[in-house]
């Protein structure tokens, strides 16, 4: 059991790094990124030191708590530093470690010009070790500790190049958006320990179903929240396309592969809970199934390139938050899903990254076109990333995003019809915007960029960047395959999401799969049509009400500024205004009345004993206004 | 006889003053004796830091909740007044509180006032008494002493505020800080007076005035109230509560960093831990009555505070609204009456002091960059882009202001929330916004004054100088020690634990339980799917 005290160092390596990184100043720029990487790496060892031990023991013995003491007594309230050590939280260890390293390896070259490339490997090891103290953590309050630290070097990367201003202004948002949802998981824990007493995982999952509806309730759209804040779902969205500002290593690691999806091992976690509320359950499925209709239709009319990837970030995470909504039956497959989605998106961003380093940091894709022959590894690597995300067997994709869409076509009444028909229709239109993406990058003819009367010259990026988008292709194309053989992924996850028979949808299953497959077809077809085969202009045409909605995000900064940030200007000037001229002038002027009855009173020419004088008679009328007060 | 740790401390400021005034006297002109003046006070400060360490040492953690290091002497017996120290574990913290920033305070003005070597003892020797009356403030057992001290404070205050203050209205600020102390200070006599009548006269002896003889004096309901509301009015100006705050901005606005630094993070929590070590244990009948009302305004102050925060277009009066906020937080979890929010209002005293120090004197080494020393936030942009450790500094203190886990304010923050809710529902819900006001006032903050583009009239070459070795020691050790109590609260959290326990004693609430008791989470445990194994370590 000693391996189990690896599960600290985990956290401690990649903050270690972080630190040294930081503080280390100038003296560590010209081998700094390669500390990051070790950081990195070694949490990865140490994860699959950890997995091998877990799966060396039988299943139901799979669920550890390692406690390194007492981490906060005061009154009656007690926490230990614990880390928990389970299927659920390795299966993130592991998924945030490896393709974190990935990551880091492209970084050293994509960010090789960059000034302040160490800087940059400091802020990437200060999230994966936030990341991993998040998943590890076995109280609500170490979960929190990672979920503020992956949203602090979030918003560090996001504004990464902050001599630009919009490019802070987009971090600033994001923090804030979290922040609103951070509102969520704090209240969500003054709740618990209301009921519970107590924050830790143990006291408050086995204690969930005893709880009163009202109280689950709430507890569960707490949770909710904070989810919808951290992963980007609705209406807590519109942070997410902005923070494509941060560097696109960042876009793939920590916008699409983990922390985004922090939300929905927040809700797998608390399962519990949610179980004991089904009004919760509902508007989970609810906002999962909103936020992957709005992302897939924002997808479609994205012309950059990485606004595109994150609208369809958005969307996937709309599918694995329905999923946990669905109750057991979904959880294994909301993680499922995010598991595939982690490697597929984050290869298709590390290609993105591999298409702009080749474009001059273009993102337009009506600037692209015919990358083909010039990008060819990006070219395949990408193919493989856009067929897993499509759901087309046997990619990855198509084993955990057809098991969501099957999963919410079960129940009764109306809810499979309206969930699974939303979810169904979402592949089609995912099918047409990844399709897009892609005809529009690598097919037809060419539209680059021109740049000093000479049009740009793309070439393929190093093999430092190439490497870790092949293996995330191939993880694109088999791992789906692999974790689901004879039900494996399920089956491990089942002793933290418990184990459940099979559930007949309301549609035959090889009915679901067949209008997949046809509106997947469509969807690809409809692309290539109007992308690959017609010439795509180079501005956008003007186009009907929706795209020109779509393009707008459906309007979602008009609608949050006059909603929040418009009333909360006008709220903060009134206060401003009146703490001047009503709060501070009342004062003032009850001192100057005072001052002069006491000048009138006594002929004391010492300043300061006038003021005294003054004061004191005005102490007195407070009082006397006070016991006036109260005795009346 | 023990060695008497609190006295020593109280004195030896007043030694290293002394030493200082008299440093360089008659060599007009030469700058050397203002250095040396200098280096003696900081000498004099680090030598308090090592005596400081000292009471610490000497302290039982194990018995955080009784006063310990006591010392009692007659002083005025015919009135019931005496000498007597000694300090809990929240005494002990805020003693160290004020010992330990003082040199950063020093070190940090070290450039200050640097001109005028005459000038510059005064400063610092004012600055030294100052640190002696805050410790005795702490340290004081006696409510006759701790009054004389509380309004003896407001001499040095008033001349570091109006003398030795930037601002153009300084003295505008320094008078208006002295009424509104002043109306206070003499609220509290009153009451300090009633106390003394509502002693039995038979037996009122030497001792009367000791805290823990008055605390278990039964007091008339009506007495008792007026007496509480007489304290708590002086207490909340002082810490300051809305709506009798707006001293504080004016002060903040025209000081400079380190005298804010002082006043609002150490001198000001005068106010909340007089809540909490006067009014609760004197009045506990009163504290609760007057419970909901302070409740009410505690929850005003931390939303209007931080809202306020958000508004001002000045860095310094920013800093002091934020102050505002928290302080209401601080009296809202003392008035609550949980162990838990007792606790984490009084680690947040600590917590405050440290985070809001930083900000000050960072922001102070900000405005030093400025040609004209603006305080305008508008004024700058993409400072950090050659001044990296500045921005990283600011931003850590920022976002320790703003509670951010791994940093001071985090756990303290927490427990205030958790605490208030179990008690008072509303109280916290409405107050949760502030997680996010917060945030917006500490990241718009740094937004406009740290990215960007330089102004040219910050610096017309875009390059601004990135903090020194000296700067670097001020931030660099508030980073530490934020950094540390947000990773191992416990270094606080052990000298308020025992004491929170005492003080809801002293007010006679209990914590209220969990809703759902243990027996229904063991019926609970059978249904769950998530079971778990304990592993020893």
């Amino acid at each position: 059991m000693q391996i189990l005290g690896l599960a600290p160092w985990l956290v401690g390596f990649p903050l270690a790094g972080a630190l040294i990184l930081l503080v280390g100043g100038r003296r560590l720029d010209s081998w700094g990124h390669w500390l990051g990487v070790l950081a990195s790496t070694a949490s990865f060892g140490a994860g699959l030191a950890l997995l091998l031990d877990l799966l060396a023991q039988p299943t139901a013995d799979r669920v550890h708590v390692y406690s390194l003491g007492t981490w906060i007594e005061a009154g009656s309230f007690t926490l230990d530093a614990a880390f928990r050590i389970d299927p659920l939280s390795l299966t993130f260890v592991l998924l945030v470690t490896f393709v974190g390293t990935l990551i880091h390896i492209y970084s050293v070259a994509y960010m090789a010009h960059d000034k302040s490339r160490r800087r940059f490997f400091g802020y990437l090891n200060l999230f994966v070790a936030s990341m991993l103290l998040l998943v590890l953590a076995d109280s609500y309050v170490l979960l929190f500790v990672g979920w503020e630290g992956v949203g602090l070097a979030s918003f560090l990367l996001i504004g990464f190049w902050d001599h630009k201003i919009e490019n802070a202004v987009a971090g600033k948002k994001a923090f804030v958006m979290n922040r609103v949802g951070d509102m969520g998981l704090i209240t969500a824990m003054m709740l618990m320990i209301w009921q519970f007493g107590s924050l830790s995982f143990d006291d408050v999952l086995s204690g969930a179903p005893g709880l009163q509806q009202g109280a689950a309730t709430a507890i569960g759209l707490m949770l909710l929240l904070a989810a919808c804040g951290k992963s980007a779902q609705f209406p807590l969205q519109a942070w997410l396309g902005d923070a494509m500002a941060g560097p696109t290593p960042v876009s793939a690691l920590i916008h699409a592969a983990t922390m985004v999806t922090a939300g929905v091992y927040l809700l797998v976690r608390s399962a519990p809970i949610l179980e004991a509320a089904p009004t919760a359950q509902l508007v989970v499925v609810i906002v999962g199934a909103i936020t992957l209709l709005f992302g897939a239709i924002v997808g479609c009319a994205k012309d950059d390139i990485k606004k595109a990837l994150a609208a369809s970030t958005m969307s996937q995470i709309g599918y694995m938050m329905l999923a946990a909504g669905l109750g057991p039956i979904g959880y294994a497959f909301a993680i499922f899903h995010l598991v595939t989605h982690g490697f597929f998106k984050a290869g298709l961003f590390l290609g993105a990254g591999s298409v702009m380093h080749a474009m001059d940091d273009s993102v337009d894709m009506r600037r692209f076109g015919g990358l083909m022959k010039a990008l060819p590894w990006t070219a395949a690597t990408m193919g493989l990333g856009w067929l897993a995300i499509l759901g087309v067997p046997p990619f990855s994709g198509f084993w955990s995003k057809d098991k969501i869409i099957e999963a919410a076509f079960v129940g009764e009444g109306w809810r499979p019809w309206v969930f699974g028909l939303v979810a169904l229709i979402g592949a089609g239109i995912t099918a047409f915007y990844m399709s897009r993406l892609f005809f529009m990058t690598f097919a037809g003819r060419r539209r680059w960029p021109v740049k000093d009367g000479r049009e740009v010259t793309p070439h393929e990026s190093p093999a430092l960047m190439l490497w870790p988008m092949i293996i995330l292709a191939v993880g694109s194309v088999a791992l789906g395959f692999v974790l689901q053989l004879g039900g494996g992924f399920t089956t491990w996850l089942e002793p933290v999401t418990g184990h459940v028979e099979h559930h007949e949808p309301v549609l035959a299953v090889p009915v679901i799969m067949t209008l997949t497959l046809v509106l997947v077809a469509l969807g690809i077809w409809l692309a290539f049509r109007q992308y690959a085969m017609s010439a795509v202009p180079v501005e956008a045409p003007r186009s009907t009400v929706l795209v020109r909605a779509a393009r707008q995000d459906l309007y979602q900064d008009p609608v949050n500024e006059g909603v929040v940030m418009l009333p909360g200007q006008v709220l903060t000037r009134t206060l401003v205004y009146a703490d001047r001229a009503a709060v501070d002038a009342g004062f003032m002027s009850l001192a100057t009345g005072v001052k002069k009855a006491a000048d009138g009173l006594r002929q004391a020419q010492n300043g300061f004993v006038r003021t005294y004088a003054a004061t004191s008679l005005g102490g007195l009328l407070v009082v006397a206004a006070i016991v006036w007060a109260l005795a009346g | 006889m023990n060695f008497p740790w609190l006295t020593v401390l109280i004195v030896w400021p007043l030694v290293a003053a002394l030493a200082t005034v008299l440093t360089g006297r008659g060599r007009s002109g030469a700058t050397g004796g203002a250095g040396h003046a200098r280096t003696v006070a900081l000498g004099g400060s680090l030598v308090e830091v090592a005596l400081a360490v000292g009471a610490f040492l000497a302290f039982d953690t194990a018995r955080a909740g009784e006063h310990q290091l006591l010392e009692t002497h007659q002083w005025i017996p015919s009135i019931g007044a005496s000498y007597a120290v000694g300090v809990d574990g929240v005494a002990l913290l805020l003693v160290g509180l004020s010992v330990g920033l003082v040199p950063l305070v020093i070190l940090a003005a070290w450039k200050e006032q640097a001109g005028d070597h005459v000038r510059l003892r005064k400063y610092l020797a004012i600055v030294l008494v100052l640190q002696s009356f805050m410790v005795a403030v702490f340290a004081a057992r006696d409510v006759f002493l701790f009054y004389v001290l509380f309004e003896a404070m407001l001499i040095p205050v008033y001349f570091l505020i109006g003398a030795f203050g930037q601002g153009a209205q300084r003295r505008y600020a320094a008078v208006k800080f002295l009424m509104f102390s002043l109306a206070g200070g003499l609220i509290m006599l009153l009451a300090v007076i009633g106390l003394y009548f509502q002693v039995p006269a038979a037996d009122r002896g030497p001792q009367t005035f000791l805290t823990e003889n008055l605390a278990g004096m039964d007091l008339g309901t009506t007495a008792g109230r007026l007496l509480f509301c007489g304290f708590f009015v002086a207490f909340a100006i002082k810490a300051p509560l809305v709506p009798v705050h707006t001293w504080l901005p004016n002060v903040a606005e025209n000081s400079t960093p380190g005298t804010s630094t002082l006043l609002i993070a150490v001198l000001d929590k005068v106010g909340t831990f007089g809540m909490l070590t006067l009014c609760l244990p004197l009045f506990p009948e009163a504290s609760r009555w007057a419970a909901p009302v302070i409740v009410v305004l505690g929850v005003i102050s931390i939303l209007y505070g931080a809202i306020l925060a958000i508004g001002q277009s000045d860095l310094l009066r920013l800093i002091g609204y934020t102050s505002v906020s928290h302080f209401g937080f601080i009296i809202l979890g003392i008035f609550t009456f949980t162990s838990m929010g007792t606790a984490g209002a009084s680690f947040m005293m600590l917590n405050h002091g440290i985070s809001t120090a930083a900000l000050f004197l960072i922001a102070g080494f900000v405005i030093a960059r400025h040609p004209e020393r603006s305080q305008r936030i508008a004024d700058y942009g993409g400072v950090r882009l050659t001044a990296p450790i500045l921005g990283g500094t600011f931003l850590i203190a920022g976002l320790s202001t703003a509670a951010l886990p791994g940093l001071a304010n985090f756990v303290s923050e927490l427990l205030l929330f958790l605490g208030v809710f179990s008690a008072v529902q509303w109280a916290a819900i409405v107050a949760v916004p502030v997680v996010v006001l917060a945030a917006v006032y500490v990241l718009l903050t740094y937004q406009r004054i740290f990215t960007g583009t330089v102004p040219a009239a910050l610096a017309a070459d875009g390059k601004i100088p990135d903090l020194d070795a000296r700067e670097r020691t001020v931030a660099g050790v508030l980073v530490a020690v934020m950094l540390l109590l947000g990773f191992v609260p416990g270094l606080g959290l052990r000298y308020v634990h025992a004491p929170a326990a005492t003080t809801i004693e002293q007010v006679e609430v209990s914590d209220p339980p969990p809703v759902l008791g243990a027996a229904s989470s063991d019926a609970a445990a059978a249904l769950s799917t998530v079971g778990s194994k304990e592993v020893a370590l």
